[in-house]
């Protein structure tokens, strides 16, 4: 990909007072355990990976995974131990201190899981802090902020002192503060895991809705599946540091590579998260089909019905309407009810 | 052997408790040993052995090694007068331009650079005092005398009492609100009633230097710890021994450095208060959140952004608790700096006390007292206070408080003028009440203490004599009889079976210096009274604690309490003892008992309150009675945070021993005075301070180490 704008080539990060002697005599076989012995604890091991502009690359593992690291690493809030970053093409470890605030305040947002609000700041003047930071005129940044404040949906507050709002309202502040800059990368470190579960589905949909507008490059790290299928492009499944395996939701709930995916995956209910053009087929007869069309967009559980009352394969369009694929109805009671799922 | 197995600690003390007491009769007193009182030091003595280490003669009378180590440190005490007087008067003379006598001079660095300091000092508290008390030598240090002679007008009034007061309620009101505004406004009507408005505000101007000094440096220096782990490591054993180090003992080597009065006072102030300072600012910036330092980051701050914008805001209630701190222990130096020439407050009580005139030291006491407390909930107050968002404010809204204050000065001027009037020829009530011409009740507290004395002399006198000769005596002389070997024994295998070599190597090293030192016998007096001291208040503090604790309003009331009587400077626990037990060694006791106490009590209570309520239901609903219940589930798991609370009242106790010399005690504290008044003390005082802060810090180490452990064990924080 020419267009990838954050590029990882085998970023190792590993805790420890002598972790680079150690990665170096263990060239390239890191090994968690054997480390641990040695009193050096794995963060990252060996993640390599692209993100395309636009995309967004949701990393998904538990706690301990390594997936905040991860992203440390790439926000180059920690160093990398080892391996090469590339934001936009610059490698983000040789920059110097001055060049990496630079950066900061004009190409990267950051929103923390625990909102990390700066508690003696008004709504807006923490919104505007980046844009102050940065050196902007009051005036200016007031007015930018202000946009943002409407953006999120929190206008009427914007003089509220962080600790005088919700749980979802103060992570709209975070987000609108981290939008401020208008930043081409945003970074999410588990945004929605400290809100309750309705919050965070009202929060979710918010979220779509402004990826939608923005289209920025996106970093999300979640350690909820649901989450993960619901918001990505591609997920990156991390276990212990390493990842296990990096793909669209659609192949990962069909393929899972190892073991580990699989456990995710068993349980999750396929015609809720795949599309149409997941489990259609080629087409070979188009003269053979129904008349029902349905686009290859579509998620499963909503065309089902309308499949299932048809004999014949349904045509499968795409954007300008032209027939791209055929899905069978026992396709899909397949797809729900039949394979591996026990 | 089983036994043996299921509590090894057990036995490893009692092992070692066999051994001490084996060690304990082995050793027999030597014949010539006796307890040297009084000056015996100072003369020479033909018993006497002497040696001669880097250059200093040290004379000691000479035991069995077993039995008191020979004082192979003695030599330090001098050596460090000797330098400090070498560095001050002789080391790096320079030619330095002498204002008075238009000429350069030679004279040393360090003598220079103190007196320098010592200048802007005394310039910097005159400043402030003329403003409150009025005068011309603020206007004089701008222009010129013979200015001022031909503008008269020029000279500046002090600020009428009215101004101050009225000042100090809306500041209060603005901080906190009605009730400290009341508060506020009783406590300046006291103080101008009773004619203590001089020297209060000779005391405040004191304060006002010291305490923002003190705060800057202490804030830098917590900066810099934060930022560098060396400068920590560095900084961390010398705060741990000023937090522990008597603040009487400081003041010995400042008055060689610094001489005598104000400014010497203000400096000493500065050492004693930067300490808890660092500590504070070290702990709130530890405790900002990394996410929001992220965040800081994130936003794109460079360094200095991320310190002033993200990290010192975040930590603001902490680093304002540091302020509280820091205006608390100056409150308390400026009232012990008396004895080293400060002005105000202190040296009225000191005087009064010294003259036995009881009644005037409790007024004095009970201004200090008053004005410690109203500091400590403003300046709390300040701390805990959080803007909020009112929408948009008028102008008069905004600006209310400021108003009321100008209308408060144009007021307060306006009666001091109409004052010049109405009390022609005698004084001006309406602008300051002269220091003896206010009311005052002393005659009538002194006549109470008589009558306290006519009507319960017997009664005191027995309880004294009983305590002195049936507890106290005895006591004492079981301490002295240790012999030093068995005492480090004692000490080290407490260390060792607390916290493994480690802490036997630290808390013997500390013991080892002690004895070493010249002053072993006088450090086993301080010892015995602050273990008497101790034991009582733990008693004490416990059971009222415990107690307390039961119902939520007496909890609530007992560290109300606390908080108010640990405002109080610890000088002004002498008064009333020495009220009503005169000038014996049970006052001081009785003063280290009530002072600490309060630690005793108030960790009892928390510790009691953070166990968890979850514990608390599932140990009810497992059916046991409420004593059950104390000793089963509350105490077990707040111990670790009682035993923190032993620890404070060992501090306190120690502190208030060595204070209790003033009375007249025959320990380390009665050396330290004399150091004060002895020319070459310097090395002596500082020596001995850090004795009493050796002690201190044996116990904080044993405890700490314990509690560290425990804590770890049932998985506490």
């Amino acid at each position: 990909m020419t267009n990838a704008v954050i590029k990882c080539e085998s970023v190792y990060k590993i805790f420890g007072t002598n972790a680079k002697k150690m990665l170096q005599e263990a060239n390239g076989n890191v090994d968690a355990k054997t480390f641990q012995e040695n009193g050096c604890i794995v963060g990252v091991n060996n993640a390599s990976f692209e993100v395309a502009k636009g995309e967004m690359l949701v990393v998904m593992g538990l706690s301990g995974s390594g997936k905040s690291t991860l992203l440390r690493c790439i926000s180059r809030l920690t160093d990398a131990t080892d391996g090469k970053i590339f934001i936009e093409g610059q490698d983000l470890l040789s920059l110097k201190n001055k060049e990496l605030i630079e950066l900061r305040r004009n190409k990267m947002g950051m929103v923390f899981q625990s909102f990390a609000l700066l508690p003696h700041k008004t709504v807006l003047e923490n919104i505007a802090f980046p844009l102050q930071i940065k050196g902007i005129k009051t005036e200016d940044s007031i007015n930018k902020a202000m946009d943002m404040v409407k953006l999120v949906g929190l206008d009427g507050r914007e003089n509220y002192f962080p600790r005088e709002l919700s749980g979802g309202q103060q992570q709209r502040v975070g987000i609108a503060r981290s939008l401020a800059v208008e930043p081409d990368i945003w970074f999410l470190d588990e945004p929605f895991s400290a809100l309750d579960p309705l919050i965070r589905k009202e929060m979710q949909d918010e979220f779509l809705r402004l990826q939608g507008v923005l289209k920025k490059t996106i970093m999300f790290i979640t350690h909820d599946f649901d989450e993960a299928l619901r918001l990505a492009d591609r997920i990156a499944i991390m276990k212990d540091g390493i990842i296990e395996q990096l793909d669209t939701p659609a192949k990962i709930v069909l393929n899972p590579a190892t073991e580990y995916v699989k456990k995710f995956t068993e349980e999750v209910p396929r015609e809720k998260v795949l599309k149409i053009e997941a489990v259609m087929d080629p087409v070979d007869d188009v003269k053979n089909l129904s008349d029902l069309k349905v686009s290859k967009n579509e998620i499963i559980e909503n065309v089902a019905e309308k499949i299932l009352t048809q004999e014949k394969s349904v045509a499968v369009i795409d954007e300008n309407n032209k027939i791209v694929g055929t899905v069978h109805p026992s396709k899909i009671i397949h797809t729900v009810f039949g394979g591996e799922k026990k | 052997m089983e036994l043996l197995k299921k509590y090894p600690k057990l036995f490893q003390w009692l092992f070692l408790l066999v051994i001490f007491f084996a060690l304990c009769f082995a050793i027999d007193v030597p014949e010539t040993y006796k307890f040297i009182r009084g000056q015996a030091e100072f003369v020479k003595d033909p018993n006497q052995s002497t040696y001669t280490l880097f250059g200093a003669e040290v004379r000691y009378y000479a035991f069995d090694t077993l039995w008191r180590l020979p004082p192979l440190l003695g030599w330090l005490p001098i050596w460090v007068n000797d330098s400090l007087f070498f560095l001050l008067n002789e080391w790096m003379p320079m030619e330095f331009w002498n204002e008075d006598l238009q000429e350069y001079r030679t004279r040393p660095l360090v003598l220079q650079i103190t007196r320098n300091i010592t200048a802007s000092m005394t310039f910097l508290i005159e400043l402030i005092r003329e403003i409150l008390l009025g005068g011309s030598k603020t206007v004089v240090a701008f222009t010129s005398w013979d200015w001022i002679d031909k503008n008269p007008w020029a000279e500046l009034p002090g600020l009428p009492w009215t101004i101050v007061a009225a000042g100090a309620v809306i500041l209060c009101y603005k901080l906190s609100g009605k009730g400290l505004a009341i508060f506020a406004g009783l406590v300046m009507i006291y103080i101008s009633v009773f004619g203590q408005w001089k020297p209060s505000m000779q005391t405040l101007s004191f304060i006002l230097v010291a305490a923002p000094l003190s705060f800057i440096f202490g804030l830098s220096l917590g900066i810099m710890a934060y930022k560098s782990k060396r400068i920590e490591k560095a900084l961390y054993p010398l705060l741990l021994v000023m937090q522990t180090m008597p603040q009487y003992a400081v003041l010995v080597p400042a008055m060689v450095l610094f001489g005598i009065g104000d400014h010497a006072a203000v400096i000493i102030t500065m050492v004693v208060a930067i300490p808890p300072m660092i500590l504070l600012t070290l702990l709130g910036l530890r405790a900002v959140p990394s996410e929001v330092i992220e965040a800081g980051k994130m936003s794109g701050c460079n360094n200095w952004q991320l310190m002033t914008k993200v990290l010192i805001p975040t930590a603001r209630r902490d680093i304002l608790i540091g302020v509280n701190q820091v205006i608390m222990v100056c409150f308390s130096m400026a009232v012990i700096a008396a004895f080293i020439g400060a002005k105000g407050l202190g040296w009225n009580l000191l005087l009064a006390l010294n003259q036995l005139n009881i009644g005037l030291a409790l007024e004095a006491g009970l201004c200090i007292s008053m004005i410690a407390i109203l500091l400590d909930k403003m300046s709390l107050a300040w701390a805990n206070k959080q803007e909020d968002y009112f929408g948009n404010l008028t102008f008069f809204q905004r600006y209310k408080n400021t108003l009321f204050f100008a209308g408060a000065v144009l007021i307060g001027v306006i009666f001091a003028y109409v004052g010049t009037f109405v009390f022609k020829g005698s004084f001006n009530y309406f602008s300051e009440i002269p220091h003896n011409k206010g009311l005052s009740f002393a005659d009538f507290w002194n006549k109470g203490v008589d009558w306290i004395w006519d009507t319960f002399f017997q009664t005191l006198k027995i309880f004294n004599t009983w305590l002195i000769t049936e507890v106290l005596q005895p006591m004492r002389a079981l301490y002295l009889r240790m012999p030093a070997v068995a005492t480090l024994v004692l000490v080290i295998g407490a260390g060792y079976i607390i916290g493994g070599i480690r802490s036997a190597f630290t808390v013997g090293g500390l013991a080892l210096f002690i004895a070493l030192s010249p002053w072993w016998d006088r450090a086993l007096v301080t010892a015995y009274m602050a273990t008497f001291g101790v034991i009582a208040s733990c008693t004490i503090g416990l059971t009222v604690g415990t107690l307390c604790q039961q119902n939520k309003y007496t909890t609530k009331f007992m560290l109300a309490v606390c908080d108010i009587f640990q405002t109080f400077p610890s000088f002004v626990y002498l008064i009333p003892v020495m009220m009503l037990f005169g000038i014996t060694d049970t006052s001081v006791l009785i003063a280290v008992i009530v002072y600490a106490t309060i630690p005793a009590t108030r960790y009892t209570i928390e510790g009691l309150r953070s166990v968890p309520p979850a514990l608390h239901d599932a140990a009810t609903m497992s059916g046991v009675t409420k004593f059950q219940r104390l000793i089963n589930i509350e105490f077990p798991i707040a111990f670790p945070h009682m035993m923190l609370g032993v620890n404070q009242t060992i501090v306190f106790a120690l502190f208030m021993v060595i204070i209790g010399a003033f009375i007249g005690t025959e320990d380390l504290g009665q050396y330290i005075l004399k150091a004060l008044s002895d020319k070459k003390g310097g090395g002596k005082g500082l020596i001995l301070g850090i004795c009493v802060a050796f002690i201190a810090l044996i116990f904080d180490n044993l405890i700490r180490t314990w509690v560290e452990k425990r804590k770890k064990h049932l998985g506490i924080d």
